[in-house]
């Protein structure tokens, strides 16, 4: 009986997890594997250089480049998604009419792609010279128009990847904490009023803040991942017939190049892709830990 | 006066959120309002809200123009949308249910193998992906565009966690009727599940067809194209016709827009349900 059990697991979680571990562990350990050998333009290296790759990838000015960029970015986009999803969310579930209008409205970007977005922005939004939208309203006020994407001083280009992925994003975070403030008890509410507590700020911080906890740690480790991981906004914005600009290279852009662009050096790649990857376990651990991910509400 | 300040105060928030609003729309308005402008139109220094006649023929231009295949781009991103959902679906609900309802000693063990890939990257992966993908010789192909993406396990986990809350009462019944997993599986325990299913479903179906990096590095020739990698073409080439870039981006978001408007309740209930909180 126990046999048949275990079989039947198999034969419902077999097929699913043979598939995982073919399509995620096995290239994670080829990829290590690579990284140690010197590998341009092959995936059957024979020359194996140790930890040379690694050397080269830490002493390698772009790549550490990239990774200061990555911060910056993380900087910038994490606080600001975080907050602004939040205030719709507290914004939308207070208002009486028309919620699931505004629900729609904030969360339909999510419906687009980055490739999309990046057009508009690019091209529509953002344009360089007198017709995108935001230079004309600039040209109303008597301003002069920006160079957006193409100057590095001072970095316009920012203003532009950060908004696309806030607009593209926070619908779907303020979704997470709609969720999260239907599950606030109203007796919590009602107690504070009792209390004499105000509606407002006083409420906010004891009541419903405390209450979203978990889904705010939730929150913050998927917009760092999230972060760490871009790349669509990147290349669709900065990149044109002419290549990528050396300036605004995250992680995975430069990754990329490396890898499957002219060099193909896949060894570098890996070992690139090693770093980054224990650069974000790191990340993510430490953050679960620091914001103590699965301490539930009763622990207090 | 305490009542005036609530009101005053409500009528602030509703006069914000239509501020933001109108802000979040503006990108929509702009995608259709270039789409359907002529070239002289988008580009014009003088910037008009409504352009100043409608191109319809854009769109036949757009799937006219032999320099990208739009077209075909279009049919690869149907195929790969569909196939991935329904091939996540199927694999990742068998997968959810036996690990949340055959017992099995080592169960647990493999429920984590398979939650910590989702500590994995799935983008820092894409090179030995890549790798892997072209030994298999699958490059440019719509095996290595889609098998590689069926096994989510974020889609496995969504649904362990709502069949471990699946009332054990119709299975039970099932047994005793004399039904094995199997049957049990097909005739009463996905009928049960719609709801997870439509929920999961859309977001795959969402995922598949805006992902980018994937398709770009393993589509290589232009007849493994998807419609993200066509438009990214289209904006990194030498020459760029404004219009009908416009109006392809119109076109890959329409069937989305289609696909969001009518399942927008189950993917809500899809991310509240998806256990990240």
């Amino acid at each position: 009986m126990r046999r048949r059990r275990a079989l039947w697991f198999w034969v419902f979680v077999g097929p699913f997890a043979a598939g995982l571990a073919l399509f995620t562990y096995v290239p994670l350990l080829w990829s290590v594997g690579l990284s140690f050998f010197d590998a341009q333009n092959t995936v059957t290296p024979t020359h194996f250089v140790g930890l040379d790759n690694y050397t080269a990838m830490l002493e390698d000015d772009a790549f550490v480049d990239s990774l200061r960029t990555f911060l910056v970015f993380t900087a910038f986009i994490v606080p600001v998604t975080y907050l602004v999803s939040l205030a719709l969310a507290l914004m939308v579930n207070r208002v009486r009419r028309a919620r699931a209008f505004f629900r729609s409205v904030f969360f339909l970007p999510a419906a687009c792609s980055y490739v999309v977005a990046a057009l508009v922005w690019k091209m529509s939004i953002f344009n360089g010279v007198r017709f995108g939208l935001a230079n004309t309203v600039l040209g109303w006020s008597g301003g002069d128009p920006v160079a957006w994407l193409a100057g590095t001083r001072p970095p316009w280009y920012w203003l532009v990847i950060v908004t696309v992925r806030l607009w593209l994003q926070a619908g779907f975070y303020m979704i997470l904490f709609l969720a999260g403030l239907q599950r606030i008890d109203p007796v919590l509410y009602e107690a504070a009023a009792v209390d004499g507590a105000r509606p407002g700020w006083t409420v906010l911080r004891h009541i419903t803040l405390p209450q979203l906890r978990a889904t705010s740690v939730a929150v913050l480790l998927l917009l760092v991942i999230n972060a760490f991981q871009a790349f669509d906004e990147f290349y669709n914005l900065l990149s044109d017939a002419r290549g990528y600009p050396p300036y605004a290279r995250p992680p995975l852009v430069y990754l990329y190049y490396t890898a499957l662009g002219q060099g193909q050096n896949l060894g570098l790649g890996s070992a690139g892709a090693v770093i980054l990857a224990l650069i974000i376990a790191v990340v993510t651990l430490g953050q679960a830990r620091w914001l103590r991910l699965g301490r539930t509400d009763a622990d207090g | 006066m305490d009542d005036a300040l609530v009101r005053a105060g409500r009528a602030l928030r509703l006069a914000l959120l239509i501020v933001l609003a109108v802000v979040f729309l503006i990108p929509f308005y702009l995608l259709v309002r270039n789409g359907l402008s002529s070239e002289q139109d988008i580009t014009s220094p003088q910037w008009t809200f409504f352009p100043k006649e409608l191109e319809w023929g854009n769109v036949r231009e757009l799937f006219d123009d032999p320099s990208v295949p739009f077209a075909r781009s279009l049919l690869n991103s149907a195929l790969i949308a569909v196939a991935t959902t329904l091939g996540t679906l199927v694999l990742a609900s068998l997968a959810g249910y036996g690990l949340a309802r055959i017992p099995y000693r080592h169960a647990n063990k493999v429920f984590y193998g398979i939650l910590g890939t989702l500590l994995v990257p799935a983008a820092v992966t894409f090179v030995p992906s890549f790798v892997l993908v072209s030994s298999l010789g699958w490059i440019s192909t719509l095996r290595g565009l889609i098998v590689p993406t069926l096994f989510s396990a974020f889609a496995c986990f969504v649904f362990r966690q709502y069949f471990l809350g699946f009332p054990r009462e119709l299975e039970d019944a099932a047994q005793v009727d004399g039904l094995g997993y199997w049957r049990t599986y097909w005739l009463v325990v996905v009928p049960g599940a719609r709801p997870v299913f439509a929920a999961v479903g859309t977001i795959v179906f969402l995922g598949a067809w805006n992902s980018f990096l994937w398709p770009l590095v393993i589509g290589q020739d232009q007849s493994a194209w998807t419609v993200q990698v066509a438009l990214s073409s289209f904006t990194t080439s030498q020459v760029v016709r404004l219009h009908e870039l416009f109006v392809a981006a119109v076109v890959s978001v329409l069937p989305l827009l289609l696909v969001f408007l009518l399942f927008q309740r189950w993917i809500v209930a899809g991310v509240e349900r998806s256990g990240i909180d």
